[in-house]
Protein backbone atom coordinates (compact mmCIF):
# COMPACT_ATOMS: atom_id res chain seq x y z
CA UNK A 1 0.00 0.00 0.00
CA UNK A 2 1.43 3.55 -1.23
CA UNK A 3 -0.22 6.77 0.52
CA UNK A 4 0.26 10.22 -1.26
CA UNK A 5 -0.94 13.61 -0.07
CA UNK A 6 -1.51 16.40 -2.78
CA UNK A 7 0.39 18.84 -0.08
CA UNK A 8 -0.52 21.60 -2.54
CA UNK A 9 -4.11 21.29 -1.70
CA UNK A 10 -3.73 19.98 1.99
CA UNK A 11 -5.04 22.74 4.09
CA UNK A 12 -3.82 21.50 7.36
CA UNK A 13 -7.33 20.54 8.84
CA UNK A 14 -5.71 17.53 10.58
CA UNK A 15 -8.40 15.01 10.47
CA UNK A 16 -6.52 12.79 9.04
CA UNK A 17 -4.17 12.92 12.21
CA UNK A 18 -7.06 11.69 14.83
CA UNK A 19 -8.29 9.05 11.66
CA UNK A 20 -4.96 7.61 11.21
CA UNK A 21 -2.50 7.98 14.09
CA UNK A 22 -0.45 5.67 13.06
CA UNK A 23 0.01 7.05 9.24
CA UNK A 24 -0.22 10.85 9.58
CA UNK A 25 1.62 13.16 11.90
CA UNK A 26 1.63 16.92 12.44
CA UNK A 27 5.47 17.60 12.80
CA UNK A 28 4.48 21.24 13.39
CA UNK A 29 1.52 23.90 13.92
CA UNK A 30 0.85 23.14 10.29
CA UNK A 31 3.12 20.79 8.74
CA UNK A 32 1.76 17.85 8.00
CA UNK A 33 4.19 14.37 7.37
CA UNK A 34 2.75 10.66 6.72
CA UNK A 35 4.22 7.31 6.39
CA UNK A 36 3.87 6.85 2.26
CA UNK A 37 4.46 3.20 2.76
CA UNK A 38 2.16 1.88 6.11
CA UNK A 39 1.90 -1.87 6.71
CA UNK A 40 -1.02 -3.43 5.36
CA UNK A 41 -2.95 -4.09 8.80
CA UNK A 42 -2.95 0.01 8.83
CA UNK A 43 -5.20 0.09 5.64
CA UNK A 44 -8.09 0.33 7.23
CA UNK A 45 -7.36 3.68 9.46
CA UNK A 46 -5.83 5.00 6.68
CA UNK A 47 -8.55 4.58 4.44
CA UNK A 48 -10.81 6.37 6.92
CA UNK A 49 -8.38 9.33 6.84
CA UNK A 50 -8.60 9.10 3.15
CA UNK A 51 -12.72 9.61 3.79
CA UNK A 52 -12.15 12.11 6.37
CA UNK A 53 -9.91 14.70 4.60
CA UNK A 54 -11.62 17.90 3.83
CA UNK A 55 -9.88 18.43 0.91
CA UNK A 56 -10.19 15.18 -0.19
CA UNK A 57 -6.33 15.05 -0.33
CA UNK A 58 -5.44 11.89 0.30
CA UNK A 59 -4.59 8.97 -2.86
CA UNK A 60 -4.07 5.62 -1.65
CA UNK A 61 -3.31 2.20 -3.99
CA UNK A 62 -0.83 -0.16 -4.51
CA UNK A 63 2.39 0.92 -5.61
CA UNK A 64 2.88 2.31 -8.88
CA UNK A 65 4.58 -0.02 -11.50
CA UNK A 66 5.14 -3.45 -13.03
CA UNK A 67 3.30 -5.66 -11.41
CA UNK A 68 5.33 -9.03 -10.17
CA UNK A 69 3.88 -10.74 -13.31
CA UNK A 70 5.52 -8.38 -15.92
CA UNK A 71 8.42 -7.98 -14.34
CA UNK A 72 9.29 -11.96 -13.55
CA UNK A 73 10.47 -12.20 -17.48
CA UNK A 74 8.30 -10.33 -19.70
CA UNK A 75 7.43 -12.84 -23.32
CA UNK A 76 9.79 -11.22 -25.09
CA UNK A 77 7.51 -11.87 -28.06
CA UNK A 78 5.09 -9.73 -26.05
CA UNK A 79 7.21 -7.18 -26.18
CA UNK A 80 7.73 -7.04 -29.70
CA UNK A 81 4.07 -6.88 -30.13
CA UNK A 82 4.28 -3.77 -28.37
CA UNK A 83 6.59 -2.05 -30.20
CA UNK A 84 5.47 -0.59 -33.94
CA UNK A 85 8.87 -0.77 -35.63
CA UNK A 86 11.87 -2.80 -35.03
CA UNK A 87 15.81 -2.17 -35.38
CA UNK B 1 3.12 2.00 -37.26
CA UNK B 2 1.06 1.37 -40.30
CA UNK B 3 -1.72 -0.09 -37.75
CA UNK B 4 -1.74 3.50 -36.52
CA UNK B 5 -2.41 4.62 -39.42
CA UNK B 6 -5.30 2.28 -40.10
CA UNK B 7 -6.87 2.82 -36.75
CA UNK B 8 -6.74 6.78 -36.77
CA UNK B 9 -8.76 6.73 -39.89
CA UNK B 10 -11.46 3.61 -38.86
CA UNK B 11 -14.65 4.44 -37.55
CA UNK B 12 -14.28 3.81 -33.62
CA UNK B 13 -11.59 6.83 -33.64
CA UNK B 14 -12.11 9.22 -30.97
CA UNK B 15 -12.69 13.01 -31.90
CA UNK B 16 -8.69 13.41 -31.79
CA UNK B 17 -7.74 10.53 -34.03
CA UNK B 18 -6.74 7.73 -30.74
CA UNK B 19 -8.31 4.90 -31.66
CA UNK B 20 -9.89 2.70 -29.00
CA UNK B 21 -7.31 0.31 -29.30
CA UNK B 22 -4.26 2.60 -30.16
CA UNK B 23 -0.60 3.28 -28.33
CA UNK B 24 -0.21 6.09 -26.51
CA UNK B 25 3.90 6.33 -25.27
CA UNK B 26 5.07 8.36 -22.71
CA UNK B 27 8.59 9.10 -22.22
CA UNK B 28 9.18 9.91 -18.46
CA UNK B 29 8.00 7.67 -15.87
CA UNK B 30 7.62 10.35 -12.78
CA UNK B 31 5.00 12.35 -11.35
CA UNK B 32 3.48 13.86 -15.18
CA UNK B 33 3.74 10.30 -16.66
CA UNK B 34 2.13 8.01 -14.13
CA UNK B 35 -0.53 10.98 -13.85
CA UNK B 36 -1.27 11.04 -17.42
CA UNK B 37 -1.50 7.37 -18.20
CA UNK B 38 -4.09 7.38 -14.95
CA UNK B 39 -6.22 9.60 -16.30
CA UNK B 40 -6.30 8.18 -19.76
CA UNK B 41 -7.46 5.06 -18.15
CA UNK B 42 -10.13 7.02 -16.01
CA UNK B 43 -11.57 8.42 -19.09
CA UNK B 44 -12.08 4.79 -20.65
CA UNK B 45 -8.87 4.49 -22.32
CA UNK B 46 -8.56 0.75 -23.39
CA UNK B 47 -5.82 0.95 -25.75
CA UNK B 48 -2.21 0.40 -24.64
CA UNK B 49 0.18 2.59 -22.92
CA UNK B 50 3.49 2.45 -22.58
CA UNK B 51 5.62 4.13 -19.87
CA UNK B 52 9.16 4.34 -20.50
CA UNK B 53 11.33 6.14 -17.78
CA UNK B 54 15.24 6.44 -17.73
CA UNK B 55 15.51 5.74 -14.12
CA UNK B 56 15.25 2.08 -12.87
CA UNK B 57 12.52 2.54 -10.36
CA UNK B 58 8.64 2.80 -11.04
CA UNK B 59 7.00 6.80 -10.09
CA UNK B 60 7.82 8.13 -6.66
CA UNK B 61 7.61 11.06 -4.78
CA UNK B 62 10.18 13.65 -4.61
CA UNK B 63 9.46 16.38 -2.33
CA UNK B 64 9.98 13.50 0.39
CA UNK B 65 13.65 13.66 -0.10
CA UNK B 66 14.87 17.02 0.59
CA UNK B 67 12.83 16.75 4.28
CA UNK B 68 11.42 13.57 5.36
CA UNK B 69 13.70 10.70 3.40
CA UNK B 70 16.95 13.39 4.31
CA UNK B 71 16.40 13.17 7.96
CA UNK B 72 15.83 9.80 8.13
CA UNK B 73 12.72 9.42 8.92
CA UNK B 74 11.27 7.44 5.81
CA UNK B 75 13.30 5.36 3.54
CA UNK B 76 14.32 6.67 0.06
CA UNK B 77 12.83 3.01 -1.21
CA UNK B 78 9.01 4.10 0.87
CA UNK B 79 8.54 6.63 -1.52
CA UNK B 80 6.84 4.80 -4.67
CA UNK B 81 3.63 6.68 -5.58
CA UNK B 82 0.18 5.15 -5.45
CA UNK B 83 -1.62 3.93 -8.51
CA UNK B 84 -5.27 2.79 -9.47
CA UNK B 85 -6.37 -0.67 -8.33
CA UNK B 86 -6.92 -1.56 -11.85
CA UNK B 87 -4.18 0.70 -13.03
CA UNK B 88 -2.76 -1.53 -16.26
CA UNK B 89 0.58 -0.54 -18.55
CA UNK B 90 3.60 -1.74 -20.36
CA UNK B 91 6.91 -0.22 -18.34
CA UNK B 92 9.92 0.41 -20.12
CA UNK B 93 11.92 1.47 -16.89
CA UNK B 94 15.89 1.90 -17.06
CA UNK B 95 15.65 2.75 -20.84
CA UNK B 96 15.77 6.50 -22.14
CA UNK B 97 14.54 7.30 -25.08
CA UNK B 98 16.49 9.02 -26.90
CA UNK B 99 15.22 10.58 -30.02
CA UNK B 100 11.59 11.59 -31.59
CA UNK B 101 10.55 11.04 -35.12
CA UNK B 102 7.23 12.99 -35.43
CA UNK B 103 7.13 12.68 -39.26
CA UNK B 104 7.22 8.50 -38.67
CA UNK B 105 5.34 8.93 -34.90
CA UNK B 106 8.40 7.04 -33.32
CA UNK B 107 10.43 7.15 -30.48
CA UNK B 108 14.10 5.02 -30.24
CA UNK B 109 14.80 3.96 -27.17
CA UNK B 110 18.79 3.85 -25.98
CA UNK B 111 18.35 -0.40 -26.33
CA UNK B 112 17.89 0.43 -29.94
CA UNK B 113 13.81 -0.24 -29.96
CA UNK B 114 11.46 1.81 -31.70
CA UNK B 115 8.08 2.27 -30.66
CA UNK B 116 5.03 3.75 -32.55
CA UNK B 117 2.70 5.73 -31.28
CA UNK B 118 -0.47 7.02 -31.83
CA UNK B 119 -0.28 9.80 -29.15
CA UNK B 120 3.20 10.49 -27.19
CA UNK B 121 3.13 12.41 -23.62
CA UNK B 122 6.28 14.33 -23.39
CA UNK B 123 7.17 14.02 -19.13
CA UNK B 124 10.92 14.13 -19.09
CA UNK B 125 11.25 16.64 -15.86
CA UNK B 126 14.43 17.97 -15.36
CA UNK B 127 17.53 17.24 -13.27
CA UNK B 128 19.71 18.56 -11.10
CA UNK B 129 21.97 21.72 -12.73
CA UNK B 130 24.95 20.22 -11.48
CA UNK B 131 28.37 21.64 -10.07
CA UNK B 132 30.07 23.33 -13.08
CA UNK B 133 33.03 22.60 -12.22
CA UNK B 134 33.82 18.76 -13.51
CA UNK B 135 36.29 17.59 -11.65
CA UNK B 136 34.89 19.71 -8.35
CA UNK B 137 31.88 18.19 -9.07
CA UNK B 138 33.68 14.42 -8.95
CA UNK B 139 34.71 14.45 -5.34
CA UNK B 140 33.29 12.58 -2.68
CA UNK B 141 30.98 14.07 -0.17
CA UNK B 142 29.59 16.51 -3.27
CA UNK B 143 25.95 15.49 -3.71
CA UNK B 144 23.00 16.71 -5.58
CA UNK B 145 19.03 16.00 -4.64
CA UNK B 146 16.55 15.17 -7.29
CA UNK B 147 16.34 11.48 -7.47
CA UNK B 148 15.67 8.63 -5.02
CA UNK B 149 19.00 7.61 -5.15
CA UNK B 150 20.62 11.00 -4.28
CA UNK B 151 19.09 11.42 -1.33
CA UNK B 152 19.16 7.37 0.00
CA UNK B 153 23.30 8.16 -0.50
CA UNK B 154 23.15 11.60 1.15
CA UNK B 155 21.30 10.47 3.98
CA UNK B 156 23.55 7.65 4.66
CA UNK B 157 26.31 10.64 4.73
CA UNK B 158 24.35 13.14 6.85
CA UNK B 159 23.83 10.24 9.23
CA UNK B 160 27.47 9.46 9.81
CA UNK B 161 27.63 13.21 11.33
CA UNK B 162 29.86 15.21 8.91
CA UNK B 163 31.49 18.25 10.98
CA UNK B 164 29.94 21.00 8.49
CA UNK B 165 27.72 20.80 5.72
CA UNK B 166 27.78 23.41 2.73
CA UNK B 167 24.50 24.21 0.80
CA UNK B 168 25.67 25.78 -2.42
CA UNK B 169 22.38 27.43 -2.80
CA UNK B 170 19.16 28.63 -0.84
CA UNK B 171 16.27 27.85 -3.12
CA UNK B 172 13.60 25.45 -1.90
CA UNK B 173 15.62 22.34 -1.67
CA UNK B 174 18.92 24.05 -0.71
CA UNK B 175 16.78 25.72 2.16
CA UNK B 176 15.14 22.48 3.15
CA UNK B 177 18.47 20.63 2.98
CA UNK B 178 19.72 23.26 5.65
CA UNK B 179 16.93 22.91 7.90
CA UNK B 180 17.01 18.78 8.00
CA UNK B 181 20.85 19.44 9.04
CA UNK B 182 19.78 21.61 11.63
CA UNK B 183 17.15 19.11 13.00
CA UNK B 184 19.69 16.56 12.59
CA UNK B 185 21.84 18.97 15.05
CA UNK B 186 24.48 19.73 12.09
CA UNK B 187 26.55 22.82 11.35
CA UNK B 188 25.39 23.83 8.61
CA UNK B 189 26.77 27.06 5.74
CA UNK B 190 24.42 28.32 3.24
CA UNK B 191 25.70 30.14 0.17
CA UNK B 192 23.49 31.91 -1.87
CA UNK B 193 24.57 35.25 -4.37
CA UNK B 194 21.20 36.56 -4.11
CA UNK B 195 20.63 39.26 -0.87
CA UNK B 196 18.17 36.61 1.04
CA UNK B 197 16.88 32.60 0.31
CA UNK B 198 14.19 32.15 -1.85
CA UNK B 199 14.18 35.46 -3.59
CA UNK B 200 14.13 34.11 -7.07
CA UNK B 201 10.44 32.67 -6.40
CA UNK B 202 8.99 34.71 -2.95
CA UNK B 203 10.75 38.02 -3.74
CA UNK B 204 12.95 40.15 -1.38
CA UNK B 205 10.87 41.04 1.29
CA UNK B 206 9.76 37.40 2.40
CA UNK B 207 13.20 36.01 1.15
CA UNK B 208 14.73 38.36 4.23
CA UNK B 209 12.29 36.62 6.42
CA UNK B 210 13.27 33.51 5.16
CA UNK B 211 16.78 34.42 6.37
CA UNK B 212 15.94 35.59 9.60
CA UNK B 213 14.34 32.43 10.18
CA UNK B 214 17.21 29.89 8.90
CA UNK B 215 19.55 32.44 11.22
CA UNK B 216 17.09 32.08 14.13
CA UNK B 217 17.43 27.96 13.47
CA UNK B 218 21.47 28.47 13.80
CA UNK B 219 22.13 28.19 10.02
CA UNK B 220 25.28 29.80 8.97
CA UNK B 221 24.04 31.68 5.81
CA UNK B 222 26.33 33.60 3.86
CA UNK B 223 24.13 35.77 1.13
CA UNK B 224 25.32 38.04 -1.57
CA UNK B 225 28.13 35.01 -2.12
CA UNK B 226 29.44 32.39 -3.87
CA UNK B 227 31.33 29.53 -3.59
CA UNK B 228 34.33 29.91 -5.70
CA UNK B 229 35.93 26.24 -5.54
CA UNK B 230 35.74 23.19 -3.58
CA UNK B 231 38.62 21.47 -2.73
CA UNK B 232 39.76 17.66 -2.47
CA UNK B 233 42.29 16.00 -0.47
CA UNK B 234 44.73 13.39 -1.89
CA UNK B 235 42.12 10.19 -2.80
CA UNK B 236 39.24 12.51 -3.62
CA UNK B 237 37.34 13.56 -0.82
CA UNK B 238 35.89 16.87 -0.45
CA UNK B 239 37.60 19.04 2.65
CA UNK B 240 37.26 22.49 1.72
CA UNK B 241 35.16 25.15 0.41
CA UNK B 242 36.76 28.54 -0.75
CA UNK B 243 34.27 31.52 -0.49
CA UNK B 244 33.80 34.56 -2.84
CA UNK B 245 33.88 36.24 0.64
CA UNK B 246 37.46 35.45 1.53
CA UNK B 247 36.46 32.52 3.98
CA UNK B 248 37.70 28.56 3.52
CA UNK B 249 35.56 26.36 5.30
CA UNK B 250 36.37 23.01 6.25
CA UNK B 251 33.45 20.88 4.89
CA UNK B 252 32.96 17.28 4.00
CA UNK B 253 29.80 17.46 2.31
CA UNK B 254 28.32 19.90 0.10
CA UNK B 255 25.27 19.95 -0.88
CA UNK B 256 24.65 21.80 -4.31
CA UNK B 257 20.93 23.01 -4.69
CA UNK B 258 21.54 25.15 -7.97
CA UNK B 259 17.49 24.65 -9.54
CA UNK B 260 17.46 22.26 -12.36
CA UNK B 261 18.05 21.66 -16.32
CA UNK B 262 15.31 20.59 -18.03
CA UNK B 263 15.85 16.94 -19.97
CA UNK B 264 15.11 18.49 -23.38
CA UNK B 265 18.68 16.80 -25.17
CA UNK B 266 16.36 13.45 -26.59
CA UNK B 267 14.29 15.83 -28.69
CA UNK B 268 17.03 17.71 -30.63
CA UNK B 269 15.54 16.30 -33.93
CA UNK B 270 12.16 16.73 -33.52
CA UNK B 271 11.84 20.48 -35.03
CA UNK B 272 9.74 21.21 -31.59
CA UNK B 273 10.11 24.23 -30.20
CA UNK B 274 12.53 22.95 -27.71
CA UNK B 275 15.70 24.97 -25.76
CA UNK B 276 16.90 24.84 -22.32
CA UNK B 277 13.92 26.36 -20.69
CA UNK B 278 11.81 23.43 -21.77
CA UNK B 279 9.26 22.53 -24.45
CA UNK B 280 7.01 24.61 -25.24
CA UNK B 281 3.35 23.58 -25.33
CA UNK B 282 -0.10 25.54 -25.62
CA UNK B 283 -2.81 26.09 -23.10
CA UNK B 284 -4.11 22.21 -24.41
CA UNK B 285 -0.48 20.70 -23.79
CA UNK B 286 -0.17 20.53 -27.90
CA UNK B 287 3.55 20.34 -28.02
CA UNK B 288 4.64 23.51 -30.53
CA UNK B 289 6.50 22.94 -33.42
CA UNK B 290 9.39 24.72 -34.57
CA UNK B 291 6.93 26.89 -36.59
CA UNK B 292 4.57 27.70 -33.74
CA UNK B 293 2.20 25.09 -34.90
CA UNK B 294 0.81 22.77 -32.40
CA UNK B 295 0.83 18.88 -32.92
CA UNK B 296 -2.02 16.94 -32.26
CA UNK B 297 0.01 14.09 -31.33
CA UNK B 298 2.44 15.41 -29.48
CA UNK B 299 1.78 16.58 -25.74
CA UNK B 300 3.85 17.94 -22.69
CA UNK B 301 2.90 17.95 -19.29
CA UNK B 302 5.23 18.84 -15.79
CA UNK B 303 8.36 20.64 -15.23
CA UNK B 304 9.27 20.13 -18.77
CA UNK B 305 6.42 22.30 -20.05
CA UNK B 306 6.31 25.85 -21.04
CA UNK B 307 2.87 27.05 -22.04
CA UNK B 308 0.40 30.09 -21.97
CA UNK B 309 -1.50 30.61 -19.13
CA UNK B 310 -4.38 32.88 -20.00
CA UNK B 311 -4.19 34.32 -16.80
CA UNK B 312 -0.44 36.08 -17.06
CA UNK B 313 -1.70 37.39 -20.81
CA UNK B 314 0.09 34.78 -23.22
CA UNK B 315 3.56 35.04 -21.46
CA UNK B 316 4.80 31.70 -21.36
CA UNK B 317 5.05 30.13 -17.58
CA UNK B 318 7.20 27.17 -16.50
CA UNK B 319 6.28 25.56 -13.04
CA UNK B 320 8.76 22.88 -11.48
CA UNK B 321 5.72 22.20 -8.80
CA UNK B 322 4.17 19.01 -7.91
CA UNK B 323 0.56 20.13 -8.62
CA UNK B 324 1.21 21.72 -12.10
CA UNK B 325 3.03 18.47 -12.84
CA UNK B 326 -0.12 16.26 -12.02
CA UNK B 327 -2.93 19.00 -13.32
CA UNK B 328 -1.10 19.75 -16.67
CA UNK B 329 -0.56 16.25 -17.24
CA UNK B 330 -4.65 15.20 -16.61
CA UNK B 331 -5.51 18.29 -19.30
CA UNK B 332 -2.81 16.67 -21.76
CA UNK B 333 -5.35 13.20 -21.29
CA UNK B 334 -8.05 15.07 -21.99
CA UNK B 335 -6.51 16.65 -25.37
CA UNK B 336 -5.38 13.32 -26.73
CA UNK B 337 -8.59 11.69 -26.14
CA UNK B 338 -11.23 14.60 -27.03
CA UNK B 339 -8.91 16.91 -28.60
CA UNK B 340 -8.67 20.92 -27.48
CA UNK B 341 -11.16 21.13 -25.18
CA UNK B 342 -10.10 21.66 -21.91
CA UNK B 343 -7.12 24.43 -21.36
CA UNK B 344 -4.78 23.72 -18.20
CA UNK B 345 -5.49 26.93 -16.38
CA UNK B 346 -4.87 25.80 -12.90
CA UNK B 347 -3.34 28.22 -11.30
CA UNK B 348 0.07 27.72 -10.40
CA UNK B 349 0.80 26.40 -6.58
CA UNK B 350 2.86 25.18 -4.15
CA UNK B 351 4.38 24.40 -0.95
CA UNK B 352 7.29 23.48 0.94
CA UNK B 353 8.16 22.93 4.91
CA UNK B 354 11.19 24.08 6.38
CA UNK B 355 12.59 25.04 10.07
CA UNK B 356 9.12 23.60 11.49
CA UNK B 357 6.89 26.63 9.28
CA UNK B 358 4.56 25.51 6.57
CA UNK B 359 5.05 27.49 3.11
CA UNK B 360 2.19 27.63 0.58
CA UNK B 361 1.90 30.12 -2.22
CA UNK B 362 -0.97 30.33 -5.25
CA UNK B 363 -0.51 32.25 -8.60
CA UNK B 364 3.06 33.56 -9.46
CA UNK B 365 4.78 35.55 -6.74
CA UNK B 366 7.84 35.34 -8.98
CA UNK B 367 6.41 37.63 -11.32
CA UNK B 368 5.43 40.27 -9.31
CA UNK B 369 6.92 43.92 -8.60
CA UNK B 370 4.74 44.56 -5.39
CA UNK B 371 4.41 43.13 -1.85
CA UNK B 372 2.18 43.59 1.29
CA UNK B 373 1.15 41.23 4.05
CA UNK B 374 -2.39 41.08 4.41
CA UNK B 375 -3.32 38.95 7.43
CA UNK B 376 -1.44 37.93 10.29
CA UNK B 377 2.23 38.92 11.29
CA UNK B 378 5.65 38.07 10.04
CA UNK B 379 6.83 38.49 13.79
CA UNK B 380 4.14 35.75 14.93
CA UNK B 381 5.34 32.66 12.10
CA UNK B 382 1.85 33.33 10.73
CA UNK B 383 0.90 35.20 7.69
CA UNK B 384 -0.38 35.68 4.42
CA UNK B 385 1.49 38.15 2.11
CA UNK B 386 -0.06 39.35 -1.29
CA UNK B 387 1.79 40.11 -4.52
CA UNK B 388 0.83 42.36 -7.16
CA UNK B 389 1.71 43.62 -10.65
CA UNK B 390 0.57 47.03 -12.21
CA UNK B 391 -2.14 47.21 -9.45
CA UNK B 392 -3.28 43.38 -9.66
CA UNK B 393 -3.29 40.76 -7.42
CA UNK B 394 -1.03 38.00 -9.19
CA UNK B 395 0.30 35.84 -6.07
CA UNK B 396 -0.10 34.90 -2.62
CA UNK B 397 2.10 32.98 -0.03
CA UNK B 398 0.71 31.78 3.27
CA UNK B 399 2.98 31.05 6.16
CA UNK B 400 1.63 28.68 8.60
CA UNK B 401 -2.05 30.17 7.99
CA UNK B 402 -2.67 27.51 4.74
CA UNK B 403 -6.24 27.76 5.03
CA UNK B 404 -6.75 31.60 4.44
CA UNK B 405 -5.34 30.84 0.66
CA UNK B 406 -7.80 29.88 -1.64
CA UNK B 407 -9.39 33.08 -0.38
CA UNK B 408 -6.62 34.68 -2.56
CA UNK B 409 -6.62 32.12 -5.37
CA UNK B 410 -9.96 33.54 -6.42
CA UNK B 411 -8.58 36.88 -6.05
CA UNK B 412 -6.28 36.42 -8.69
CA UNK B 413 -8.15 34.39 -10.75
CA UNK B 414 -10.42 37.71 -10.36
CA UNK B 415 -7.87 40.07 -11.34
CA UNK B 416 -8.59 41.52 -8.10
CA UNK B 417 -7.14 44.99 -7.65
CA UNK B 418 -3.98 45.03 -5.47
CA UNK B 419 -3.26 45.68 -2.11
CA UNK B 420 -6.44 43.47 -1.65
CA UNK B 421 -9.03 45.03 1.11
CA UNK B 422 -10.60 42.29 3.38
CA UNK B 423 -12.50 43.79 6.48
CA UNK B 424 -10.92 40.81 8.99
CA UNK B 425 -9.48 41.29 12.44
CA UNK B 426 -5.83 40.06 11.48
CA UNK B 427 -5.47 42.01 8.48
CA UNK B 428 -2.57 44.71 9.61
CA UNK B 429 -3.47 48.48 9.63
CA UNK B 430 -2.45 49.95 7.80
CA UNK B 431 -1.13 47.79 4.86
CA UNK B 432 2.36 48.64 3.76
CA UNK B 433 3.36 47.67 -0.05
CA UNK B 434 6.84 46.97 -0.54
CA UNK B 435 8.80 46.60 -3.47
CA UNK B 436 9.91 42.87 -4.21
CA UNK B 437 12.89 43.72 -5.56
CA UNK B 438 14.26 45.61 -2.17
CA UNK B 439 15.40 42.84 0.52
CA UNK B 440 14.02 44.32 4.19
CA UNK B 441 10.81 43.92 6.15
CA UNK B 442 11.42 47.40 7.92
CA UNK B 443 13.11 45.15 11.00
CA UNK B 444 16.64 44.67 11.38
CA UNK B 445 17.86 41.63 10.42
CA UNK B 446 21.49 40.35 12.25
CA UNK B 447 23.34 41.04 9.53
CA UNK B 448 26.30 39.46 10.00
CA UNK B 449 26.10 35.86 8.76
CA UNK B 450 27.05 34.44 11.49
CA UNK B 451 24.02 32.87 13.85
CA UNK B 452 24.37 34.45 17.91
CA UNK B 453 25.03 32.12 19.67
CA UNK B 454 21.13 31.85 21.34
CA UNK B 455 20.10 31.28 17.83
CA UNK B 456 21.87 27.92 17.59
CA UNK B 457 19.50 25.79 19.63
CA UNK B 458 17.99 23.29 16.74
CA UNK B 459 14.53 23.51 18.64
CA UNK B 460 14.45 27.02 19.11
CA UNK B 461 10.55 28.05 18.22
CA UNK B 462 9.91 28.46 14.52
CA UNK B 463 9.31 31.81 12.88
CA UNK B 464 9.75 33.92 10.02
C1 LIG C 1 14.10 17.36 -3.75
C2 LIG C 1 12.82 17.91 -4.35
C3 LIG C 1 11.85 18.45 -3.51
C4 LIG C 1 10.67 18.96 -4.04
N1 LIG C 1 9.74 19.49 -3.19
C5 LIG C 1 8.60 20.02 -3.69
C6 LIG C 1 7.65 20.61 -2.82
O1 LIG C 1 7.81 20.65 -1.60
N2 LIG C 1 6.53 21.14 -3.38
C7 LIG C 1 6.30 21.12 -4.73
O2 LIG C 1 5.27 21.63 -5.18
N3 LIG C 1 7.19 20.55 -5.57
C8 LIG C 1 8.33 20.01 -5.08
N4 LIG C 1 9.25 19.44 -5.94
C9 LIG C 1 8.98 19.47 -7.40
C10 LIG C 1 8.26 18.23 -7.93
O3 LIG C 1 8.81 17.07 -7.41
C11 LIG C 1 8.35 18.24 -9.45
O4 LIG C 1 7.62 19.35 -9.89
C12 LIG C 1 7.83 16.97 -10.09
O5 LIG C 1 8.62 15.87 -9.75
C13 LIG C 1 7.73 17.11 -11.60
O6 LIG C 1 7.31 15.92 -12.17
P1 LIG C 1 7.62 15.53 -13.68
O7 LIG C 1 7.00 14.20 -13.85
O8 LIG C 1 7.26 16.64 -14.57
O9 LIG C 1 9.20 15.45 -13.79
P2 LIG C 1 10.28 14.61 -13.00
O10 LIG C 1 9.79 14.25 -11.65
O11 LIG C 1 11.56 15.36 -13.14
O12 LIG C 1 10.39 13.25 -13.81
C14 LIG C 1 10.93 13.14 -15.09
C15 LIG C 1 11.33 11.70 -15.29
O13 LIG C 1 11.71 11.52 -16.65
C16 LIG C 1 12.85 10.72 -16.71
N5 LIG C 1 13.56 10.99 -17.96
C17 LIG C 1 14.33 12.05 -18.27
N6 LIG C 1 14.80 11.97 -19.53
C18 LIG C 1 14.31 10.82 -20.04
C19 LIG C 1 14.42 10.17 -21.30
N7 LIG C 1 15.12 10.72 -22.30
N8 LIG C 1 13.79 9.00 -21.48
C20 LIG C 1 13.05 8.45 -20.47
N9 LIG C 1 12.92 9.02 -19.26
C21 LIG C 1 13.52 10.19 -19.05
C22 LIG C 1 13.64 11.11 -15.50
O14 LIG C 1 14.55 10.10 -15.16
C23 LIG C 1 12.54 11.30 -14.46
O15 LIG C 1 12.27 10.13 -13.76
C24 LIG C 1 10.44 18.93 -5.44
C25 LIG C 1 11.43 18.38 -6.29
C26 LIG C 1 12.60 17.88 -5.75
C27 LIG C 1 13.64 17.29 -6.68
Amino acid sequence: MRVVVDLARCQSYGQCVFAAPEVFELTGPEVLEYDSAPSDHLREQAERARAACPVQAITIGPAAGPTRDATAAPPRSAAIDTVGGQR
Amino acid sequence: MEVGVEHRLSPTSTAAGLPDDGHVVIVGASLAGLHGAEALREQGFAGQITLVGEEPHPPYDRPPLSKRVLAGRMSADDTGLPQREDFEAQWRLGTAAVSLDRAAKTVTLADGDVLGFDKLLIATGARARPWPKVHEAALGGVFSIRTRDDARALQARLATRPRRVLVIGAGFVGSEAASVCRELGLDVTVVERSPAPLVGALGGPAGSAAGRLQRRHGVDLRTNTSVRSLEGDGVGRLRRAALSDGDILDVDVAIVALGAVRNVEWLAGSALSVDGRGVRCDAYCRAVDSAGQPDDDVLVAGDIARWPHPLFDGELLAVEHWDNAVRQARVAAVTMLHGPVLQHTALPAFWSNQFGVNIKSVGVPARADQFAVVQGSVENSAFVAAYGQQGRVIGALAVNMPRALDAYATMITNRASFPPVARIPDAPDPIRVLDTALPPLGQAAPDAGRPQPDEQRAGARPSL
